[in-house]
């Protein structure tokens, strides 16, 4: 599946590390990422923190794009390219130089699982990402579709046109059309799991025992801390 | 049987079969003349009965303006202004070249992937990469490349209001003022032009004839693979 000009045939060997969350909407993952955070920092360590879809210059275009339901599948996938490498270049890349550890919610394996449900060629996209730097390690958050629904829906929220993939077609009730993009999301997922080595954790666990498993996972690839200080919290 | 291809993967939910208009691109790097060309072409093919539709770079309702902004600071990187002229041009072709081949017209393009993917290369981008990103794009039936060296294209650049900030690389900058980084940044894309042209089957065209010369050129050829009918690749193109 792997052309030879895909993304990860890259390895970049930078001061830092990279760790990534990935997984469905109500998975838990940036729960998980922000009491990460605070443990790395809490241990002395330089946190950087990297959001999907935050490039100040590209968000403009992006919003007026999903606002007036501009975007087809092709320009969907490549504005959020464009947004995502002008975060690597201006933020991933030079705190990786710096020796931080950068943490991020979402990376090119939502691209990749998003733009082939909305039917954007597999290989294509793949190619469009090579620019990405490799994670030190990437989490999945794995989370049974009738679990993530129940936490994203309870609350009966208002789900955006392209959130719910209203654009394709599936379905006229918004909450339908989320129920199975969502499904064919996590169909994709599983898939990249394998492809690219995501460490899938169980994500029904109680949040401190997921917690606890992604620190263990963490710690090997973490360097000593430049400053000492004591640990505050113990999981 | 599909009249047109794609240089890789095909837009997401286009049907190949609907296209039956002709894809005609005008190549040439800043100042050399295209407008004018494209302007000529487009009355000659009128009078004789086709409907030309035309589009030209950073003209999309998506990105355009994100662009305009984004070059006023200077302050996206290379990999993403890439993408987002890509972005740019998919949101053209979605909008703009496909519907027009579907209704049968002659699309005359002002600029295609060539131009894109020549500046990519001369601002570092790797050419597999750059190549690979505009898959999705349709394989004209002829690209015409205005060519011209630098000696001659100054001085049209001197009338036409002088030499812009990206047109001359100063983003990079290739040189200490505007003229010395206009010089050297516009002999790398024409040299990025030559390599495509051999690449991609351009007919190449001298833009230092006369405009009516080469305008009469043009139409020729253009007329010429217009009644030849239907499908022939644009590698093809080079024994028009």
């Amino acid at each position: 599946m792997n052309a030879p000009s895909a993304y990860g045939m890259r390895q970049d060997r930078y001061p830092g590390r990279l760790f990534i969350v990935e997984g469905i909407d109500g998975s838990g993952k940036s729960t998980q990422l922000t009491l990460l955070a605070q443990w790395l920092r809490g241990e002395g360590h330089p946190v950087v923190f990297s959001e999907w879809n935050s490039s100040p210059i590209v968000k403009a275009t992006t919003s007026r794009g999903k606002k007036r339901k501009l975007l087809t599948p092709l320009t969907f996938s490549l504005i959020h390219a464009t947004d995502f490498s002008d975060r690597v270049e201006r933020d991933i890349v030079p705190s990786l130089k710096a020796g931080a550890i950068v943490l991020a919610d979402r990376y090119v394996y939502t691209a990749f699982a998003r733009d082939v449900v909305r039917g954007v060629d597999r290989t294509w996209v793949r190619s469009l990402y090579r620019f990405a730097t490799v994670p030190t390690q990437s989490f999945y958050f794995r989370v049974p579709l009738e679990v993530a629904l129940k936490r994203i829906l309870s609350g009966r929220p208002k789900l955006k046109w392209y959130e719910a993939g209203m654009d394709l077609g599936l379905h006229i009730d918004p909450q339908e059309s989320y129920r199975t993009f969502q499904s064919r999301l996590l169909a994709e997922y599983e898939k990249l799991i394998e492809e690219y080595g995501l460490f899938a954790l169980d994500a029904t666990q109680p949040v401190e025992v997921q917690q606890r498993r992604l620190r263990e996972a963490i710690r090997p690839h973490l360097a000593k801390p430049r400053v000492e200080t004591p640990s505050l919290e113990q999981v | 049987m599909n009249k047109f291809d794609s240089y890789g993967n095909w837009v997401p939910g286009v049907d190949p079969t609907d296209l039956t208009g002709w894809l005609i691109v005008i190549e040439g790097t800043d100042g050399v003349g295209r407008t004018t060309h494209v302007d000529r072409l487009r009355l000659h093919l009128e009078r004789l009965g086709y409907a030309v539709a035309e589009t030209g770079l950073t003209r999309s309702d998506l990105a355009s303006r994100g662009i305009r902004r984004a070059k006023q600071g200077n302050t996206l990187g290379t990999h993403a202004f890439n993408l987002f002229y890509a972005t740019d041009f998919a949101d053209r072709l979605e909008n703009q070249i496909i519907p027009a081949l579907r209704a049968g017209f002659v699309m005359l393009t002002d600029r295609y992937i060539y131009s894109l993917i020549a500046r990519a290369i001369v601002r570092g981008a790797d050419p597999d990469w750059i190549k690979k990103v505009y898959g999705f794009s349709i394989r004209p039936d002829a690209v015409f490349y205005l060519r011209i060296e630098v000696p001659e294209l100054v001085p049209r650049v001197l009338v036409t209001g002088g030499f812009d900030y990206w047109e001359s690389g100063m983003d990079l900058p290739m040189g200490d003022d505007l003229y010395e980084s206009f010089t050297h940044y516009q002999e790398r894309v024409i040299q990025e032009l030559d390599k495509l042209a051999r690449e991609y089957g351009f007919v190449t065209l001298d833009a230092t004839r006369p405009v009516d010369e080469t305008a009469e050129m043009l139409s020729e050829h253009v007329t010429r693979k217009l009644l030849a009918g239907r499908r022939s690749p644009v590698v093809a193109a080079r024994d028009v």
